[in-house]
């Protein structure tokens, strides 16, 4: 079958998006318990930028992830991961596209414990049956910096350097986007800047798309632009983002009432 | 606490509902043999309860030979003279007392002149009695029959047969073949049922003439005048006649046979237990996984609870009220399944002979053992669980990453090492001893320490096998082979209990078809060694015929010699063995034996002719006397003249035919072997001798190759049920797998949703899963098959005294075992992988 990454891709403007959505709504529940999680959102994650989405607790952030990466199917608008539109695909072929195009890491839980660190790093790989690109794998693998610890299970490694080899995994397959939710949410200051520079490099050095939740002022000021989501709107943005300066933003939110 | 044990139940459903299955099967298996051995046992109480009269008098035997009501027959019955009837009839308190005839062995043909089907119940003939108070039969239709030519039958036979009052009905006796009208019809007992034995009644002197000894009886009934008791007229009785004689009130006569019968009854009620034990202790191997499995994966929230102040005793006991709760359901519904396996093992008995007309016998001991083995091996299986969820430390309700560490499989590797080392030993020392008794229990007790060292040793074993054999996973199905294989090994303890419910199963199997194979090769080659004989004349189950048969063979042109076998039971110097009483003869002509002292013509008159272990054992060598007391009280002198190889077809020790006939020995055959004389026309002198058997269809002619067929297809038969039996256990272990894999897919499932995110799409995650199973039912196979071999050959060697000589393991039979323990981990990989497959990714990723 051919993959996606086979489809041609023909060039909109001079910096085409790795992702983007168009009036992407989704709804969940009906009657009294409808929740419009995401209303009419247009959004584009440009190639080689690190986009940090920010908001409040309920705000649509994970519900944005999960449509942009195929984990969820959207209500209504569309989601494209390159030129390819989403809801156009079954469920074979967005297994597929996960695998090749996009990266995750989660919160917590990302590795299986059953598997070496290099394991869960060539994982995605070795699902599809393809063998690593060597050189790319040394680059990877030398920017986690993990070293000797690379033939441990995760139980005998550190929060912070799980988090580590889950970026690695994500990166390893080179994909068009990476998608990471609070990727150091669990983690300690020391732990989570060690993450957040991984991923950082990777995409000064490696040219790697990254779209990151996060509440944390601090691991926003690594983005190169910040989304802030309220009520399932993006209601603004900030490039070149320090802590400060989102912080200032944030208090605006928690200035607001409920809606 | 109780609450949380009742929302607990509530949460798990389908968890528990797979392992409250193992105990409905098990507590089925059971129940169902209770109801089973109940309802035989009724049948017949009924059939013994009708048997008596007031006061009854039977010859007395010499010996218990315990296997009175068994059909193997003792060879030698002494009756009572009518000079004895007359003395009864005068003993004060007598009202009346009349002579019976009553023998097995008298068949009532149908229509097409096949033997009239009693389901494995006997034929039996008796003498019409026309007083109702000696009598147990009623007239139902018609007369009683008043001479040879007439006869009456019960009613059920006639129903079967589809005869009328006047047709002519041929008769089997155990002397001639006889043709008589039928009479009249009657019903036998209160009850009027005979367990589906055919009864034939004649008048008394034809009866005597057709299957007893004119002027003689089997028995006296005796009815007693109004106001004596039973008891005073039995001694009276008893006093009158002397020794020699048996006398018993209607109650005791009932019990004594029933007695003797329940003995039988005991053994198939042990014997069918044992399979039900056999599925209980697979049982408790799912139960103990599923509890520990539930623990494990509320290993956070019992922290909880101990971290509110829950004492450890609380959490301990709120884990074995969820057994209780779930022994009592598993129980109740095992308790309704038990009438379904009971109906079935009515079923599965009657195809092999024994038909039980009636209702379900459900008595109340049923119900008690029911409940006690189900919610006691439920208990036991969650005690270890529950005692594991009392240790969990309240810490680790607040840490996220706390995971049961892994205990050591230090005590199980010694304690397994131990009992596995005693089994080889036992087993080893079953080689070695020379007493076939003490051989077998040896064998039995290796083969049983074996078995728990394996399986306390299965988890230390299991980590290298998967690892070794689980290599070709990963090179065959790529990443859904590796995490498999992970997945198999990432808990030893989990899927050894797995595992060996599968092995215990199979185990059996295997070790009985090696013991199958063994025997029925074993009867090959004593057949091709020592059937000299081109015929053999037998019934299906070895049921003694008459001696007619022989004789019209005799006539026969072409037939060179004709050799009688018959059997009785007899002390020997006072040991009882089996006899075979043979014609001296022509023994020669009928069997090929191997002589290591004496030879055939030290059998004729008095002699003996024994095989080598009885003459080691007894230390007898030719020439010597030996004292022979016979069933009848008869006391024979013999004198050994033979020594030979271990024979099957003879047993161990042998007597003529004269001396059996002199002692009294009922001229009944079992085996009859035919030798054709030199360059006649085989078929030709066949087909005169099928004519001639013709009118005996209770018996059969075989050729030599017949006749081992015969023989090897109640082998077969035998591996049949056993297999049947043991296929329940099997089912059980299924079950167990289906469980312990839909318990790891709940446990893994944000595992399984991790790997569907980054790209697994649903078929790898199905052969995952399924790969997974498999690795645990080919490693239950291989323990299983290794075991299985070790079980089957030993025993075939305990018992190669006992005739089975060859060792045969059946290669083919047991890749078969291999496969099917491959397809068994398919098959219950199904439903789980589904269920794997079905999960939505982002559900299975908020799962925390
Ligand atoms: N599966 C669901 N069913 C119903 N409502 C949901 C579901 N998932 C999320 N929501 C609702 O959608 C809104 C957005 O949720 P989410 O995207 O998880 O917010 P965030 O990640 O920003 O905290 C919330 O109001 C949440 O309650
Ligand atoms: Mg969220």
């Amino acid at each position: 079958m051919t993959s996606v990454r086979d489809i041609p891709r023909p060039r909109v403007g001079d910096a085409p998006a790795a992702a983007r959505s168009v009036h992407l709504s989704k709804v969940y529940g009906e009657g009294d318990t409808r929740v419009v999680a995401l209303d009419a959102v247009d959004v584009e994650f440009p190639r080689g930028v690190f986009t940090a989405i920010m908001g409040p607790s309920g705000s649509g952030k994970s519900t944005l992830m999960h449509c942009m990466a195929g984990l969820d199917a959207v209500t209504d608008g569309q989601a494209y991961i390159g030129d390819t539109e989403l809801s156009s695909l079954n469920d074979r072929q967005l297994t597929t596209l996960r695998r090749d195009e996009i990266g995750f890491v989660f919160q917590a839980y990302n590795l299986l414990p059953t598997l070496t660190a290099l394991e869960n790093i060539t994982l995605p790989m070795d699902i599809a049956g393809r063998r690593p690109d060597q050189a790319w794998l040394t680059t990877v693998i030398d920017t986690v910096g993990l070293g000797q610890r690379l033939g441990h299970r995760p139980s005998e490694l550190s929060g912070g350097q799980q988090q580590r080899v889950a970026c690695a995994r994500a990166l390893a397959s080179r994909p068009e986007i990476i998608f990471a939710d609070e990727p150091t949410g669990n983690l300690d200051s020391r732990s989570g800047a060690d993450v957040l520079s991984f991923l950082r490099r990777s995409v000064k050095e490696m040219g790697q798309t990254i779209v990151m939740v996060t509440h944390d002022p601090v691991a926003a000021s690594y983005s190169d632009r910040v989304l802030f989501l309220a009520d399932g709107r993006i209601v603004d943005s900030m490039t070149s983002p320090t802590r400060e300066r989102v912080l200032e933003r944030m208090k605006a939110f928690d200035g607001q009432p409920e809606a | 606490m109780w609450r949380a044990t009742v929302r607990n139940l509530l949460a798990h459903k389908l968890r528990l509902a797979l392992s409250g299955l193992a105990i409905v099967l098990g507590v089925a298996f059971v129940s169902g043999t209770m109801i089973f051995t109940d309802t035989l046992g009724r049948t017949f109480d009924d059939l013994f309860a009708s048997t008596a009269a007031d006061v009854n008098v039977e010859p007395a035997t010499a010996f218990d030979s315990g296997l009175t009501g068994t059909g193997e027959g003792v060879g030698t019955t002494s009756t009572v003279p009518a000079t004895v009837v007359d003395t009864v009839q005068g003993v004060d308190g007598v009202a009346s007392a009349a002579g019976f005839v009553r023998t097995e062995g008298v068949y009532v043909l149908d229509r097409n002149g096949d033997v009239l089907d009693t389901g494995g119940a006997p034929g039996i003939g008796i003498s019409w009695e026309p007083d109702p108070a000696l009598s147990s039969s009623t007239l139902v239709d018609g007369r009683p029959p008043r001479d040879a030519t007439e006869v009456a039958l019960d009613v059920d036979s006639v129903e079967k047969a589809g005869y009328s009052l006047g047709d002519t009905v041929p008769v089997l006796t155990t002397g001639p073949r006889v043709e008589a009208e039928l009479v009249g019809t009657f019903s036998f007992g209160d009850s009027g049922g005979s367990a589906g034995a055919s009864l034939a009644a004649f008048e008394k002197s034809a009866a005597q003439q057709l299957f007893g000894t004119p002027g003689q009886f089997n028995g006296i009934a005796v009815s007693t005048v109004e106001g004596v008791t039973q008891e005073a007229v039995r001694d009276r009785i008893a006093a009158a006649i002397g020794d020699g004689y048996t006398v018993r009130t209607a109650s005791e006569q009932a019990d004594a046979l029933a007695g003797d019968f329940e003995e039988g009854l005991a053994f198939v009620e042990t014997f069918l237990l044992a399979f039900a034990g056999i599925a209980l202790f697979v049982g408790t191997f799912i139960i103990l996984n599923t509890f520990s499995m539930l623990v494990a994966q509320r290993t956070r929230e019992l922290a909880l609870l101990r971290a509110l102040g829950a004492r450890r005793a609380q959490v301990k006991r709120s884990v074995l009220a969820e057994a209780l709760v779930l022994g009592v359901v598993g129980s109740t519904l095992g308790l309704a399944a038990g009438f379904g396996v009971a109906t079935g093992l009515r079923s599965l008995f009657g195809r092999f002979g024994l038909t039980l007309d009636g209702g379900l016998v459900f008595a109340t001991d049923t119900v008690l053992w029911s409940y006690a083995v189900g919610v006691l091996v439920t208990l036991v299986a969650a005690y270890l669980p529950a005692r594991r969820a009392a240790r969990t430390p309240p810490v680790a309700a607040m840490r996220d990453d706390h995971v049961a560490v892994e205990r050591s499989l230090r005590r199980r590797t010694v304690f397994g090492s131990v009992l596995t080392a005693a089994g080889v030993a036992a087993l080893v020392g079953a080689f070695v001893v020379e007493d076939d008794g003490s051989a077998a229990s040896l064998v039995g007790l290796g083969a049983l320490a074996l078995l728990l060292g394996t399986i306390a040793l299965s988890p230390v074993i299991a980590r290298p096998f998967l690892r070794g054999i689980g290599g070709v996973l990963p090179r065959l199905f790529g990443t859904p082979g590796h995490l498999a294989r992970e997945n198999a090994v990432r808990n030893p303890r989990r899927t050894a209990a797995t595992a060996s419910a599968l092995m215990v199963g199979l185990a059996l199997v295997s070790g009985f078809s090696i013991i199958g194979a063994s025997t029925n090769a074993s009867v090959d080659g004593a057949l091709d060694q020592s059937l000299g004989a081109d015929y053999v004349v037998s019934t299906a189950v070895q049921a003694p015929f008459s001696a007619d048969i022989a004789e019209q063979i005799r006539g026969i042109d072409g037939v060179d010699a004709v050799t009688q076998q018959r059997f009785a039971q007899a002390e020997l110097a006072g040991v009882q063995t089996s006899v075979s009483a043979v014609d001296a003869g022509t023994l020669d002509s009928a069997l090929a034996l191997d002589y290591t002292a004496g030879s055939t013509a030290g059998l004729r008159g008095d002699g003996l002719i024994v095989d080598e272990d009885t003459a080691a054992a007894r230390g007898w060598s030719v020439g010597d006397r030996v004292e022979a007391l016979l069933t009848n009280g008869r006391r024979v002198e013999l004198t050994v003249g033979g020594i030979y190889t271990a024979n099957a077809a003879l047993g161990s020790a042998v007597i003529s035919l004269d001396t059996f006939t002199a002692a009294g020995g009922e001229a009944l055959d079992r085996f009859v072997y035919v030798h054709l004389a030199p360059h006649v026309d085989t078929a030709a002198v066949r087909s005169s001798l099928e004519a001639t058997l013709d009118a005996y269809p209770v018996v059969t002619l075989k050729d030599q190759t017949q006749f081992a067929d015969e023989q090897k297809g109640q082998v077969d038969q035998m591996l049949m049920i056993i297999n049947a039996l043991l296929g329940l256990s099997v089912i059980i272990a299924v079950l167990g797998i289906v469980n312990t894999l839909a318990l790891s897919v709940i446990e893994r499932t944000r595992e399984i949703g991790l790997l569907r995110a980054i790209g697994m799409d649903r078929r790898q995650l199905r052969q995952m899963i399924r790969l997974e199973s498999v690795a645990i039912s080919v490693y239950g196979s291989v323990t299983e098959l290794v075991l299985g071999t070790v079980f089957g050959t030993s025993l075939v060697q305990a018992l190669a005294d006992q005739g089975i000589s060859r060792q045969v393991v059946p290669y083919g039979r047991m890749a078969v075992f291999l496969v099917i323990g491959a397809v068994i981990g398919v098959l219950a990989a199904v439903w789980p992988a589904r269920r794997a497959a079905k999960l939505e990714v982002l559900d299975a990723i908020a799962t925390a």
